[in-house]
């Protein structure tokens, strides 16, 4: 019962972070995903051992308040307040992220996969957290949408981990952790300097950045 | 019986109160006394005491677009499963009636509102449906999985035969059955209640031209139309029987209260949304509703 209530929410969370046009709700957004999935794993295997408490709190910590405060920063010094113009506009955002849940129930269930401790639920919505964590990445304009999209999909990631491994090692764990924490800051660097270079973080403007010959600059026939 | 008539008639004479709680409630948080809670009986007094004004451009359809809105909704409040789940008239599939009765309603207020022939009262006439066109799928979409869920295809079956161990899709159904409510009843995150400027109403600008008895039964008909749909979602939300008469009022009195009390607390923390965000704020309600669905289903 209890799980379920935390998978919805986890699925709650998903559909806000793609329905929001505010960059700060949606970093809330992605942050109070990151709490419920450290409380996960205790709350599936109903099991309160030392280990797997270290790492919820290590999880929650860095996710819940590390990811938020590094991003919120990065956002300050970008001063963007809101996603203007996303390539996908927000209400076909939130179908697509209710038919990316349908197809991932169907991916769920063609599946086979070893037992599962917590139920059928948890494995198709971990694989939608990941499929929505790429949409977010394609299908928004600025870089920091673009992060909060990768961290939910790192969710979906660790929620497929928690779905079917009973026990990971630590140091996995911390591993990863680590991974993701040093993949934000050198992306939160990467906006503080994308912000300072072209004064805003439209990532397609990037692609000027090419060997291809801007067409607004290409010498016309006629000269 | 008797407690299912007891509903019906608890729901004619309390309904013009939702109003006044919701409106005690953003007094309160604005710091203000606020109007008394039976300001409404007081303004139906008034105004049915006066005469009402026809326009010399208005015909038929404008004087009895109030009475038969009220009428379909007097219906609908014999469908409605209210306290025990329990409603007076039920059938298989009368859900798909209870929700065409809204459908009927709006068609008779919009083809009112037409009918004076002003352009503003043609926008707001617009704007209803426009939403209506993204709430009805989404309120269907609940229906239909709470439908499944208890195998019954009856609204007081359905409501009467659930229970806390559907969680999960409870939350959800109810979630965007909260939505559908707020948009259904021109609250606050969708249209403003309060506001005159032609421009940004909906639902108030559509009745500008109605006046005296008429505009009485309009405001009479929107609280109860605030009772119905708050009882479905109140339902959902509270799904307890215990089976006896007097316990099972209070509780769901006390249901509608606290929702009253909810959509106050809405009220007082939220601006309007902007006209093109709101389709946004249903498909959100749809996509919940949807969610449930395919919970159920799986």
């Amino acid at each position: 019962m209890l799980i379920n209530i935390l998978i919805t929410f986890l699925l709650i969370t998903n559909i806000g972070a793609v329905a929001s046009s505010r960059l700060t709700y949606c970093i809330k957004i992605v942050a109070a995903q990151g709490v419920v999935i450290g409380i996960l794993p205790c709350i599936i295997y109903g099991e309160f051992a030392l280990l797997p408490i270290v790492i919820a709190i290590f999880t929650i910590t860095v996710k819940g308040i590390v990811f938020p405060l590094l991003l919120g920063w990065s956002l300050k010094t970008a001063q963007v307040a809101r996603e203007v113009e996303p390539l996908v506009s927000y209400p076909f955002s939130i179908i697509t992220a209710v038919l990316i849940f349908i197809l991932s129930f169907w991916l769920g269930s063609r599946l086979s996969l070893p037992a599962s401790f917590c139920g059928y639920l948890l494995v198709p919505v971990a694989f939608s957290t990941i499929m929505t964590g790429l949409f977010l990445i394609v299908s928004r304009v600025k870089a920091l949408t673009q992060v909060l999209g990768y961290l939910i999909m790192e969710n979906g990631i660790y929620a497929f981990g928690v779905a079917l491994l009973r026990e990971q090692p630590l140091l996995v764990e911390l591993g990863v952790l680590l991974d993701m924490f040093v993949a934000v800051f050198v992306m939160g660097i990467a906006i503080f300097h994308i912000s300072r270079e072209f004064d805003h973080i439209d990532t397609h403007v990037l692609d000027n950045l090419s060997d291809r010959i801007p067409t607004d600059i290409r010498p016309t026939e006629e000269t | 019986m008797k407690s299912v008539l007891l509903n019906i008639i608890l729901a004619l004479i309390a309904a013009p109160l939702l109003p006044g709680i919701i409106n005690r409630v953003k007094a309160v948080f604005a710091g203000r006394k606020g109007q008394p809670l039976l300001q409404l009986y007081y303004d139906l007094h008034k105004l049915l005491k006066k005469s009402a004004v026809f326009s010399s451009a208005t015909t038929f359809f404008f004087w009895v677009g109030p009475l038969a809105g009220f009428a379909v909704l007097a219906g609908s409040l014999l469908v409605v499963p209210q306290a025990q789940g329990k409603s007076l008239v039920q059938f298989p599939g009368d859900i798909i009636l209870f929700v065409y009765l809204f459908g009927v309603m709006r068609f008779f207020a919009v083809v009112s509102a037409m009918d004076t022939g002003s352009s503003f009262e043609g926008m707001g006439a617009s704007r209803e449906i426009q939403f209506a066109v993204f709430a009805e799928p989404a309120l269907f979409v609940g229906l239909v999985t709470l439908a499944r869920k208890t195998a019954n295809l009856s609204l007081s079956g359905i409501y009467s035969s659930f229970s806390w161990h559907d969680g999960t899709i409870l939350m959800l159904v109810s979630a965007a059955f909260f939505i559908i409510f707020l948009a259904e009843n021109s609250r606050l995150p969708v249209d403003d209640p309060n506001t005159h400027l032609e421009l940004t109403m909906i639902h108030e600008v559509m009745v500008l031209d109605h006046s005296g008895p008429d505009l009485a039964i309009i405001f009479y008909s929107a609280s109860l139309k605030l009772w119905i749909l708050g009882s479905l979602v109140v339902g959902a939300i509270i799904p307890m029987h215990t089976g006896n008469i007097i316990f099972d009022e209070l509780i769901f009195l006390s249901g509608i209260a606290a929702l009253s009390l909810a959509v106050g607390i809405v009220e007082s923390c939220m601006a309007r949304l902007k006209l093109l965000k709101v389709p946004q704020l249903l498909i959100a309600g749809f996509a919940l509703a949807m969610l449930a669905l395919i919970f159920q289903i799986m």
